[in-house]
């Protein structure tokens, strides 16, 4: 891909953020999967903003002025979604725990960009034993199950008990020592493509320092697949974080509502035909990976001009007046 | 290098009339920013056995045009008008249709023969594959079949001991054997026409003159049609009988080969002549007697200068660089010349310290680069400008030209953005661009106007020394004279010493007063400019400039007659 087409448009800063520029020069099938992936993941947002003025109760919310909630109370008008076992609010839990798991998805997607920026960057740039050291122990902590591994970290974090932060720290650390070593392989394999192009030579040319050459030259030129990564890592990151609830090395419901937890504490729900307190964790989960993974897909395709759709030439554009 | 007559049976029976017939054809691209019109309107018909060549700048349509020929047009295009081979339309025709057509009446010959070929599979399979592909009688053709009629094609194009290299992988042939394989794979069915896109861009002038020779071969003796795609006027001078200008999408002008280039028609044609350098005009060491400019300091002083890549694990390294002796003084423009691989570049880079050297001396500035480091190094460095190659590739994307161009002041000098800003605007006015260019990013310039702005980048400290590793190269031709006139015009008023770097004779010829003929990473040859390219003494550079075809058809056809023995052909 040749450098003049990433910047095609030097328009205004709104259209050339990632999402944004992506919907612009998207057609067809492409713009709908990016498009169903952008509502799904505004909904998403959208609760964690209002979960306080959308949910009915609290998150361990038991009773209220007229007494204690009922257990495993099918949906009704007073709870719409139905309660669980313990009692708690379905559609509140829901709705609380997108908190919970945007919370998670910034503390561990920011931990592992960070790291994982810098780490590739030095690693790449500077070779040698170095770069040698850090890819046996990416490619080491590549072989481990990333759940087993999540577990372990989150055993060492927080010896297992959970506290709202404790616990959501814990998940991230897990979940970061998971990620870094993606962020750390793309980057590094960025960085070693641009030290060979004739910019970086020039400004060594130049007499620049290897850090300027680093943070000026390649860290710019190596982010471009980035906003891709963060939206495929987030919805993995909600699937890890759910996963260890589910195994019970989550947040404990009093803390924080995570969806995993709730899905674990449904479990013997689903055989005595209690589909509730299962199906809409769960179908929380579903789309709100769904969403980040079309939105991340469709960034995908859209920044490799091989893959991205285009209006036959001819037809007139829609938006050409507009643009 | 002659070529044996193979059988001529199924020609005899073929319609004379046009073998290609281009009728009002029109393409349009879609892209991000609306269509684009490639090709606007072209009309233009081939003869049997005749070479027609398509001649034009980047982005002038003429390899849409060639790709359209064997409907090789992405999914992105649309396209009207009518392109008729042996009687079938090709841009109506079913892709079944079409499959059948190519390598049958046409085939392509592409530019770079390297990856035309596929590494995995004997040059022997790749040809036979497009002749089973074509079971013309209904019957399949056997493979031992096949494999005899690649053996024959690769006779054909004149490759040695066919029967054997039948079975050798493209990794096994030089680059100038592997495009006689692919030329070999297009004539296995005997089309009566090839489109050569390009055929001799990615070789040296000597493999050049080679492959030149074939395909002139190759009419002579079988009547083969050829379309040729090129922007060198030279390839135009020594292979065409007729040429079609084009210009952004139009055809500009039509006329014979000895015709265009004694009296061009049109202005563009004129122009785009004009542009083109021609060996022994215009030399800079024109009447210069003796070596120019030695009463300054030397700034560069190789002595027995070697630079060896290391190999693999137990395998000696790789020596770019042998015994290599030179001197460049203050003010003095040194060219050097030589093909691909004969450590030019190597050169030019150690001197700049992007490459380690490995053994003799090398003094840059004063500094000895054979225990070079960087900490070391780093002040001589504002004296050093280097213009790179490509100029699309020597910006950084992210960055304005301006922060571009302010780098090297931003790291030397402590200068106040203001004072940066007003240096940068008459550096850039100083190679003939408007200050207003700092605002905009290396892909809104075109690509002169991008070494442009990279020969200001390079001096911007006022540099004593400017090395310019092959800088129009990536140019278009009427472009390259452009910036060549504009790099003459600020080496007199800055009054740096340049290296000068390049493959091409007439440029190195007409910027340098001294110059240095590198071959297999040994200097060869050096001497006042005028004087090597008049008198090469050396066997190379005989053989280099022989080589070299001049931009003039008649002129060209005495050189070829006259360099016969010495090219060997």
């Amino acid at each position: 891909m040749s450098t003049s087409e990433l910047h095609a448009s030097r328009g205004p800063i709104l259209g050339r953020l990632p999402v944004v520029s992506h919907l612009r020069k998207s057609v067809g099938l492409q713009r709908g999967m990016l498009v169903a992936g952008v509502i799904l993941t505004g909904f998403f947002l959208l609760a964690t903003a209002l979960a306080p003025l959308l949910a009915p109760y609290g998150y361990s919310q038991l009773s209220d002025n007229s007494g204690s909630f009922p257990t495993q109370q099918a949906p009704s008008a007073k709870h719409l979604l139905g309660t669980t076992v313990g009692g708690y609010d379905v559609l509140s839990r829901v709705l609380w725990g997108s908190q919970t798991a945007v919370t998670v998805i910034v503390v561990s997607v920011a931990m592992s960009l960070f790291l994982g920026v810098a780490l590739g960057l030095l690693s790449g740039y500077f070779g040698g034993w170095l770069d040698r050291i850090m890819v046996v122990i990416a490619d080491a902590i590549y072989a481990f199950p990333s759940l087993l591994l999540a577990i372990v970290m989150s055993i060492v974090i927080s010896r297992g008990q959970s506290s709202f932060w404790g616990g959501i720290l814990a998940c991230s650390f897990a979940i970061t020592v998971v990620f870094v070593p993606q962020y750390f392989r793309v980057i590094r394999a960025e960085t070693i493509r641009l030290k060979a192009e004739p910019f970086v030579e020039s400004a060594k040319v130049v007499g620049a320092s290897s850090l300027r050459i680093m943070g000026r030259h390649i860290f710019t030129n190596a982010t471009r697949t980035l906003p891709l990564m963060f939206t495929l890592n987030a919805s993995e990151a909600i699937l890890t974080l759910a996963g260890l609830g589910f195994l019970g090395f989550g947040i404990e419901p009093s803390s924080a509502s995570e969806w995993g937890f709730d899905l674990n504490k449904a479990l013997s729900d689903a055989s005595s035909g209690i589909w509730w307190t299962g199906v809409f964790p769960g179908l929380a989960i579903v789309l709100t990976v769904l969403g980040l993974t079309l939105v991340g897909e469709s960034i995908n395709d859209l920044n490799d001009p091989r893959l991205r759709g285009r209006r036959r030439a001819g037809t007139k554009q829609l938006k050409a007046g507009k643009a | 290098m002659t070529v044996n007559l193979g059988t001529m049976s199924d020609k005899s029976g073929r319609a004379v009339g046009p073998v290609l017939d281009i009728d009002g054809l029109k393409v349009t691209f879609a892209t991000d920013s609306g269509d684009v019109e490639a090709v606007r309107d072209v009309s233009l018909d081939v003869k049997p056995g005749e070479v027609l060549a398509i001649v034009g700048e980047s982005g002038s349509g003429k390899t849409v045009t060639a790709k359209t020929i064997l409907g090789l047009l992405p999914e992105t295009a649309t396209q009207s008008g009518t392109v008729v081979i042996r009687g079938h339309d090709v841009v109506s025709v079913t892709p079944a249709a079409m499959r059948q057509i190519r390598g049958r009446d046409v085939a392509m010959v592409f530019q770079e023969p390297s990856t035309a070929l596929n590494p995995v599979f004997t040059v022997g399979w790749q040809i036979a594959e497009g002749i089973r592909a074509h079971s013309a009688h209904g019957h399949r053709v056997s493979a031992k079949e096949a494999r005899k009629r690649a053996v024959d094609a690769l006779r054909k194009v004149g490759i040695p001991d066919p029967e054997v290299r039948v079975n050798y992988y493209p990794h096994q042939f030089s680059g100038g054997q592997k495009q006689r394989v692919v030329i070999a794979a297009a004539l296995a069915l005997n089309p009566g026409l090839i489109v050569a896109d390009e055929p001799t861009t990615a070789l040296d002038v000597t493999v050049q003159a080679e492959i030149l020779q074939l395909l002139r071969d190759l009419r002579d003796q079988y009547g083969t049609s050829i379309v040729l795609i090129t922007h060198n006027m030279g390839v135009v001078a020594d292979l065409a009988d007729r040429v079609v200008v084009m210009y952004q999408g139009d055809v500009v002008e039509e006329a014979s080969a000895r015709t265009l280039f004694a009296e061009p028609r049109e202005d563009y044609t004129k122009r785009l002549l004009a542009a083109v350098p021609h060996l022994g005009r215009q030399s800079a060491s024109e009447g210069v007697t003796k070596r120019l400019h030695q009463d300054g300091k030397v700034l560069v002083e190789a002595k027995n200068l070697t630079i060896e890549y290391p190999g693999r694990l137990g395998r000696p390294g790789f020596r770019a660089v042998d015994d290599v002796n030179f001197t460049l003084s203050e003010r003095e423009v040194f060219g050097l010349v030589g093909e691909s691989g004969s450590g030019k570049t190597t050169i030019g880079r150690a001197i700049a310290g992007l490459n380690r050297v490995t053994g003799g001396s090398l003094k840059v500035l004063g500094y000895e680069m054979l225990n070079f480091k960087e900490r070391t190094f780093r002040p001589l460095r504002k004296d050093i400008g280097f213009v790179f190659q490509d100029p699309a590739a020597s910006f950084n994307p992210h960055l304005s030209i301006g922060e571009c161009v302010a780098e090297p002041i931003v790291i030397h000098e402590k200068a106040s953005p203001a004072e940066t800003r007003r240096r940068v605007g008459a550096l850039l006015e100083s190679v003939q661009l408007p200050s207003s260019f700092a605002a905009r990013f290396p892909h809104e310039l075109s690509g002169g106007q991008r070494q442009r702005a990279s020969l200001a980048r390079a001096l911007a400290l006022n540099p004593r020394l400017l090395i310019a590793d092959e800088p129009t190269s990536a140019l278009d031709v009427s472009v390259q004279a452009k910036v060549l006139e504009l790099f003459r015009d600020i080496q007199e008023e800055f009054g740096f010493a340049a290296l000068f770097i390049s493959h091409d004779l007439a440029v190195v010829d007409m910027l340098s007063h001294w110059v240095g003929v590198l071959y297999k990473g040994k200097l060869v040859e050096q001497g006042i400019g005028s004087h090597v390219m008049g008198a090469p003494q050396h066997d190379y550079t005989r053989r280099l400039i022989a080589s070299l075809p001049v931009p003039d058809p008649a002129e060209q056809a005495l050189r070829r007659a006259e360099h016969r023995a010495l090219l060997g052909t």
